[in-house]
């Protein structure tokens, strides 16, 4: 079968959308989250349920929601009620497989910056819409998935400002913090796939985009990246391009 | 039962100069943008905002320069826009003191306050600088007795030795002002949809405005009193204020504006621009009717009117706008 042209961000909702398993409960943010959530219901895992923070459970999504609290999440939903019942009853109950993060700066494990910019967080450089539910996410779903952007700067040895605890100073450190559950799995960005040492809880490259080199992952990366064990991104199928562009977002409100 | 309704000034006039308030809806939908406006208007000083995902409310009070001190955990219009852009420029230039919290933080002392107890615990927040980190020092603390002592503390359960726990402080506001779908003149409320932390709110506050796409007999409402959340005498005023959330959506009724979300994003990253953007839409216009003559009247709200097969537009227009 010939190759089909894709854009990144469609590669991108393809990688993160195959982290999700059938059958699966899924807190899915504004963006990337939910092209994955969608391509993932409608390919391998039919039976994913979303779940979205301003109150709904289980939506049957006809149109891209821009928010979690969209009018457009009420469709074919199981349950609406409001912020309280979906953190307290699902996510902090441990009813979430899966949920996904993002941020502007993400460290070697998987920590995570949504906060501001700057040594003194009293006096920040830049500041940004801050936590939302992506520290309740990152402490109570049994795994997260991270989507951020590569770049140098947004990869540093330590964030500024942990809005979203990951595997924090890696090791046992997240569990001595009084986290009984969860961390990062996997982290999706422009430029490869991450995961984490099952032991030491250190990032590595497990895969680099088509076009890449593992050492340009690593070189836009600012800590050690391991890569010996990276490959070469799986490409989108041809069906899953069609169900992105035709059924998931034909308005085209996330893909490029 | 008492007859509740008044006017959306004169709801808006009795939240004086440094009254603490929460605001309802979430990000893009049901914010109480009326009101608000109003507040802006009056030229209200030194607000108290207490929150969890605001969007262009608390932005165009901030840079109005009604607030003095926020408590939240996210200020943004989501995929419209990723952080508010009045609220970055008033933090960076040191311009409003903040506190920060997680959604999940923010809606368990919502609920605390609703319950009438000093905390509640919760176990998210642990590892966290959302936890480690307070923004307000103690000085600013201790300046202010609605601001409790401390942001918040990490105990162990005293059931099972070991596990641990963090306890959030309740909030009390003064003021809670929610926008519905519908409302009885007596303050029954019926929301459709997703309720966010809209009772919560409302329950931890001594006065509660609701402002109300529709008014509905009591009677009505009483045929299926499951779907009311709120029980009248939580209520003290209620508002007839149809488009009351514009530029943001209310399910079943009608859907956020991309195009003068646009616009006020776009004129909000210019401190000229947005006092222009002020002028022209909340200053110069006397009221609400104003406003929305201003927006564009009739012709742009029918755009945005809900399609019923779906409690919102599903023709509408979200990018590539001209």
């Amino acid at each position: 079968m010939p190759q089909a042209a894709y854009s990144l961000t469609e590669l991108m909702a393809v990688a993160a959308a195959r982290e999700i398993a059938d059958g699966e409960v899924v807190f899915a943010g504004t963006g990337l989250p939910m092209l994955a959530s969608m391509l993932a219901q409608r390919t391998h895992a039919p039976n994913c349920c979303l779940i979205f923070e301003a109150g709904t459970a289980a939506s049957q999504l006809a149109h891209l929601p821009m928010s979690v609290g969209d009018p457009r999440v009420m469709r074919g939903a199981a349950m609406a009620a409001g912020l309280h019942e979906v953190f307290a009853y699902v996510l902090q109950a441990g009813r979430v497989d899966v949920g996904f993060l993002s941020g502007a700066q993400v460290d070697r494990f998987g920590n995570i910056n949504s906060t501001a910019i700057g040594a003194d967080p009293r006096h920040p450089k830049v500041r940004f819409s801050g936590s939302g539910g992506a520290c309740d996410i990152a402490c109570l779903a049994r795994r997260t998935v991270i989507i951020a952007r590569h770049e140098k700067r947004r990869f540093p040895e330590n964030v500024d400002y942990i809005t979203s605890p990951g595997w924090l100073r890696g090791g046992a450190s997240r569990q001595e913090a009084g986290l009984r559950w969860g961390g990062p799995a996997a982290v999706v960005t422009t430029r490869g796939l991450m995961r984490f040492r099952p032991d030491t809880h250190a990032m590595y490259l497990a895969s680099y985009h088509p076009g890449l080199t593992a050492p340009d992952v690593a070189a836009e990366t600012g800590f050690a990246l391991a890569i010996d064990e990276a490959a070469e991104t799986p490409v989108p199928t041809a069906e899953e391009l069609r169900i992105l562009r035709e059924v998931v977002d034909p308005e085209r409100v996330f893909l490029q | 039962m008492a007859d509740k309704l008044t006017s959306l000034t004169a709801a808006a006039a009795l939240i004086p100069d440094g009254a603490s308030l929460s605001l309802g809806g979430f990000t893009t939908q049901r914010h109480p943008m009326a009101l608000a406006y109003e507040l802006v208007r009056l030229r209200r000083r030194n607000l108290y905002l207490i929150g969890h995902s605001p969007g262009g409310d608390w932005d165009a009070l901030i840079g109005a320069g009604c607030v003095k001190r926020v408590e939240l955990a996210y200020e943004a219009d989501e995929a419209f826009n990723t952080v508010g852009p009045r609220w970055r420029r008033a933090v960076e230039r040191g311009q409003i003191e903040w506190e920060d919290y997680s959604n999940f933080a923010m809606v368990t002392r919502f609920a605390a306050g609703a319950m009438g107890l000093p905390f509640l615990p919760l176990r998210s927040l642990l590892g966290s600088d959302v936890l480690a980190q307070e923004a307000l020092s103690p000085e600013q603390r201790a300046a202010d007795a609605r601001t409790p002592v401390k942001k918040a503390a990490v105990v162990e359960s005293p059931f099972h030795p070991g596990e641990r726990v963090v306890l959030v402080p309740a909030i009390h506001t003064e003021f809670a002002v929610i926008h519905v779908q519908k409302a009885s003149p007596q303050g029954t409320v019926r929301i459709e949809g997703q309720t966010f932390a809209d009772v919560q709110q409302a329950l931890c506050a001594d006065v509660v405005i609701v402002t109300a796409e529709q008014i509905v007999d009591d009677a009505e409402l009483r045929r299926e009193p499951e779907r009311n959340p709120l029980p009248y005498f939580a209520v003290q005023h209620v508002c007839h204020v149809p488009w009351g959330a514009h530029p943001y959506a209310v399910y079943n009724c009608y859907d956020y504006d991309p195009r003068q979300l646009k616009r006020y994003h776009e004129s909000a990253e210019d401190d000229a621009a947005f006092a222009q953007y002020l002028d022209e839409f909340i200053y110069r216009p006397a009221d609400q009717a104003g406003y929305l003559a201003a927006i564009g009247g009739a012709a742009r709200l029918d755009e945005l009117r809900a399609d019923p097969a779906f409690g919102y537009r599903p023709d509408l227009k979200r990018r590539r706008l001209d």
